[in-house]
């Protein structure tokens, strides 16, 4: 997130798209409600009727895949009545004349056409979100998770420069991180392309920097994208692979293909505090803790880091998962003292070294607070919103970039006439792994569905809670259906929690050619009775 | 800015501050029963009466706005006469069990009544008797504790948005139920249970859990979402029997069902307690020593690495863990193995 939830409550507008915020991020769609209850106007643009539509001053009911043809035909309207913020465009952005002009044809007509959205609901959108003082763009993996993932992230944040809405308070480009620590595990390197800090693996002096700290001789090339992992597994190019707290067995789309590439490895490895769908697939299982058991931080989706605090000793023989990887890492080389732990205090203070955002941050300042990054010196506060004075690009300029419209790569067709979209549930989370361990949430939310709209119910012959048999080109589940109109005519829901019935066995995995994102939020089925 | 007096101490507030803020400011300690400063202000339990000169009754000082010159007695022998006559009356229609309420400790009617010494009460009569059976795996409710301090009703429809319970009737009669007694339709965030200053709301799963007495709590980070909410984690010897949050978190003690509710995989019997190893394709996990295990681990990567190259491995760190796991963990990779195959979940 550009800024901070607690922001939120001071939007004058809000535009949420692609984020079932109430379910998802629960905490801050209370923010989200509070800015509504102070008088905000909010915009959803969501296919589906979710819980935030009630709050809403206006609901863009688009449909699935086309989310950057509605952000572009908004910006098209805000153009056509002269609602940009010239001021902002003119001296802190580039590229706003071709820019312009790749927005012509996207006309609110054109967009009525292709996302269904009304064109005077377009307009209206367009002068919500342009005329408010402050107004924040909050999307998630329902803007991310397609083959034009990037395009759509670029058209969000063109919305934001094209209105001066970022780099200033309770405003902002607003991704909702959907994990604990995606944040976190992105900022420490955890990505194929950088090292902690988001410097890259490619750039020889920050290589060069690494090889000093590291004390190693260290690879230019770029790793391999996990989504690409699949396919080099496959082909028999990657032979080895250790997944840590992770599930990917059940959460990657097209589940069947990648659990084909697991089976084809030399050697798989998995470190988790479950037998994990993963896990049964393993060579080597080694149990780690649960965070009630560790010590360590966790950094959430507005920056902060916090402290992570061990509260209870672990069962049986599980080890802390620092000295798991320590002890890895030191019998791969041969080297290092067997028998000396890690400490936590001190590998976070190793990556503050080697990151500026970072270096004011310390376990001695998060034992009596929480600190958003950039906090460079010790003295620092940290950083509510980011880019006040410059963007992170030469120049201190962000950039505008064209998106074309680009169609999602399976459509529904004769055979399979639906639109399937996924996501999770207020009570139950990612896999299931910890959530249908707990009496309660499983006892609300046992088991899968999937939601039809009643008039495909009616068409054929459906009533609530029968079971059907949900298949793609990829595969087939058995499930109940839940006849709603939360989902619009010719779309159909399932959350992705339960492997009994798991909806990745359904999903597309067509990728993003940029980002390496699988398309898991669009893809066709079809429906048939038991 | 707004001058006033309480208790002969001049205190400085913003316009539109209360009273009761303004005294707090100056660290005076007035009871309440039905006031959060997350919530607006109701003016319900009365308990925070003070006296106001020109005054001619004493007012509630939740819902008086602060003015300049004016003088404020907080505590009056007539106040604490009054203060005690409306907890003798909460008393009166209470079941008084606290040697087994699930809320003892941690209870504000159980403070009051200590602190105003009330051993027996002068209005004994009828008491009110709501039988309810809760169907719900998260909430207990045991209506006859309710003080109708109304933190519930408001919490759910000011801070939630959902409005699943209000008032019903009146007088001795009153209670807090579904609109119209319907099924409840609640998201079972429990920001409810955490406001209610008695027994009268709880979690289901601390039923006969240790209350206060020997338990430990620890400030941490909920691991669900990456809205990153302060939770306590409250245990006892190796396991968490309650979670909760701070009020003056950067998630104001708000949390989710997951978050308050979704903690028993922690203590789960199906946790992995022993290293286990496959040591044929197609063969039965054996369980191993950890260096066995680490040491089997280890020479595998090494052995593909010799063979094929350092990028035939490949790992996936987590967005569920650590950032010091995920640094030393893309470090083994990087440094030791010598690959940039790594990576996680973002993308999922």
């Amino acid at each position: 997130m550009t800024n901070s939830v607690a922001e939120i409550a001071e939007n004058e507008a809000l535009f949420v798209i692609g984020s079932n915020t109430t379910e998802n991020h629960p905490i801050i769609a209370l923010r989200m409600k509070e800015a509504v209850a102070n008088g905000a106007q909010l915009i959803v643009a969501d296919p589906r009727r979710i819980p935030l539509v009630k709050f809403a001053t206006l609901w863009l009911r688009h449909r699935p895949g086309t989310d950057a043809v509605l952000l572009n035909a908004i910006m098209n309207a805000i153009l056509a009545e002269g609602l940009e913020d010239k001021d902002f465009i003119a001296n802190r952005t580039e590229g706003y004349d071709e820019f312009v002009k790749s927005l012509e044809t996207f006309t609110p007509e054109y967009g009525q056409e292709i996302t269904g959205v009304s064109a005077e609901d377009i307009r209206k959108a367009a002068r919500i979100f342009a005329s408010a003082k402050n107004a924040g763009l909050y999307y998630a993996m329902g803007i991310t998770q397609h083959v034009m993932g990037t395009n759509n992230v670029h058209a969000v944040g063109n919305l934001a420069m094209l209105t001066g809405n970022v780099g200033k308070r309770a405003a902002g480009v607003n991704p909702l991180r959907g994990q604990n620590n995606v944040q976190g595990a992105c900022d420490m390197g955890g990505l194929p392309n950088v090292y902690p800090g988001y410097q890259k693996v490619d750039d020889p002096a920050v290589k060069a920097k690494f090889e000093q700290a590291w004390g190693k001789p260290l690879s230019a090339k770029i790793g391999l994208p996990a989504t690409e992992m699949t396919g080099a597994m496959l082909s028999g190019h990657l032979k080895g692979l250790y997944v840590f707290g992770e599930n990917p067995a059940l959460s990657d789309p097209n589940t069947s293909h990648s659990v084909k590439a697991f089976e084809n490895l030399e050697f798989l490895v998995v470190q988790d505090i479950f037998m994990t769908e993963t896990a049964k697939l393993a060579d080597v299982v080694l149990p780690g803790v649960s965070f009630a058991e560790k010590e360590g931080t966790f950094t959430s989706s507005e920056r902060r880091v916090q402290r992570v605090r061990k509260a209870i000793n672990s069962p049986g023989n599980a080890q802390l998962d620092l000295d798991i990887i320590d002890q890895i890492s030191k019998r791969i080389e041969g080297q290092g003292n067997l028998s000396e732990k890690p400490d936590p205090a001190a590998i976070f203070a190793e990556v503050a070294a080697l990151w500026p955002a970072l270096a004011g941050v310390s376990y001695a300042r998060l034992e009596k607070e929480s600190l958003q990054w950039p906090c460079p010196t010790a003295d620092h506060p940290g950083t509510e919103f980011l880019f006040s004075e410059n963007f992170s690009r030469e120049g201190g300029k962000a950039l505008f970039t064209s998106v074309p419209f680009v169609a999602s790569k399976e459509l529904p067709d004769k055979e399979y006439p639906y639109v399937l979209t996924t996501g999770r549930e207020l009570f139950h989370y990612h896999t299931g792994t910890q959530t249908r361990r707990s009496s309660g949430l499983n006892a609300v939310a046992p088991e899968a569905f999937v939601e039809v709209n009643p008039v495909d119910a009616e068409g054929m012959g459906l009533v609530d809670g029968q079971k059907l048999t949900v298949s793609s080109r990829r595969g087939s589940i058995s499930l109940k259906a839940r006849v709603s109109d939360i989902v619009p005519p010719q779309v159909v829901f399932i959350p992705f929690h339960y492997s009994e019935a798991a909806a990745n066995l359904l999903t597309s995995d067509a990728m993003d050619p940029i980002c390496k994102i699988m398309e898991a939020k669009v893809c066709a089925v079809k429906l048939e009775l038991q | 800015m707004i001058n006033l007096t309480i208790d002969d101490k001049q205190i400085e507030v913003a316009e539109g501050a209360t009273v009761l803020e303004a005294a707090r400011k100056l660290n005076i300690d007035i009871p309440t029963l039905c006031h959060d400063p997350r919530l607006k202000p109701y003016g319900a339990c009365r308990l925070c009466i003070v006296e106001i000169g020109g005054m001619a009754k004493p007012v509630t000082s939740c819902t008086t706005p602060a003015t300049n010159g004016m003088v404020v007695k907080t505590n009056t022998a007539k106040l604490y006469r009054l203060r005690k006559t409306t907890v003798e009356l909460l008393l009166s229609d209470h079941p008084n069990d606290c040697m087994t309420c699930i809320g003892t400790g941690d209870c504000k009617l159980q403070e009051l009544a200590y602190a105003y010494g009330i051993r027996e009460n002068r209005f004994q009569g009828a008491m009110r008797d709501h039988n309810r059976v809760d169907v719900n795996p998260f909430i207990t409710r045991e209506q006859n504790k309710c003080v109708m301090c109304g933190l519930c009703v408001r919490v759910c429809e000011e801070v939630q948005g959902v409005g699943a319970i209000g008032y019903a009737e009146r007088g001795f009669e009153a209670k807090v139920i579904p609109p119209f007694g319907h099924d409840l339709k609640c998201e079972f965030c429990g920001q409810c249970v955490s406001v209610c200053p008695t027994g009268a709301l709880s979690g289901r799963l601390w039923s006969g859990k240790p209350r206060m007495a020997g338990v430990k709590f620890t400030d941490t980070t909920c691991t669900y979402c990456g809205c990153g909410c302060n939770i306590t984690l409250r245990s006892t010897g190796d396991q968490v029997i309650r979670i909760d949050s701070k009020p003056d978190s950067h998630n104001r003690g708000w949390l989710c069902v997951k978050g308050r509710f979704g903690f028993e995989f922690i203590n789960s019997a199906d946790r992995l307690t022993t290293p286990l190893i496959r040591r044929q394709k197609g063969g039965e996990f054996e369980q191993a020593t950890w260096d066995e295990a680490y040491d089997y681990v280890a020479k595998r990567l090494s052995e593909i690495k010799d063979k094929h190259g350092a990028d035939a491995l490949g790992g996936l760190c987590s967005a569920r863990c650590t950032n010091e796991e995920n640094y030393l963990f893309q470090k083994m990779f990087r440094a030791r193995i010598g690959t940039n195959n790594v990576d996680h979940c973002a993308r999922y």
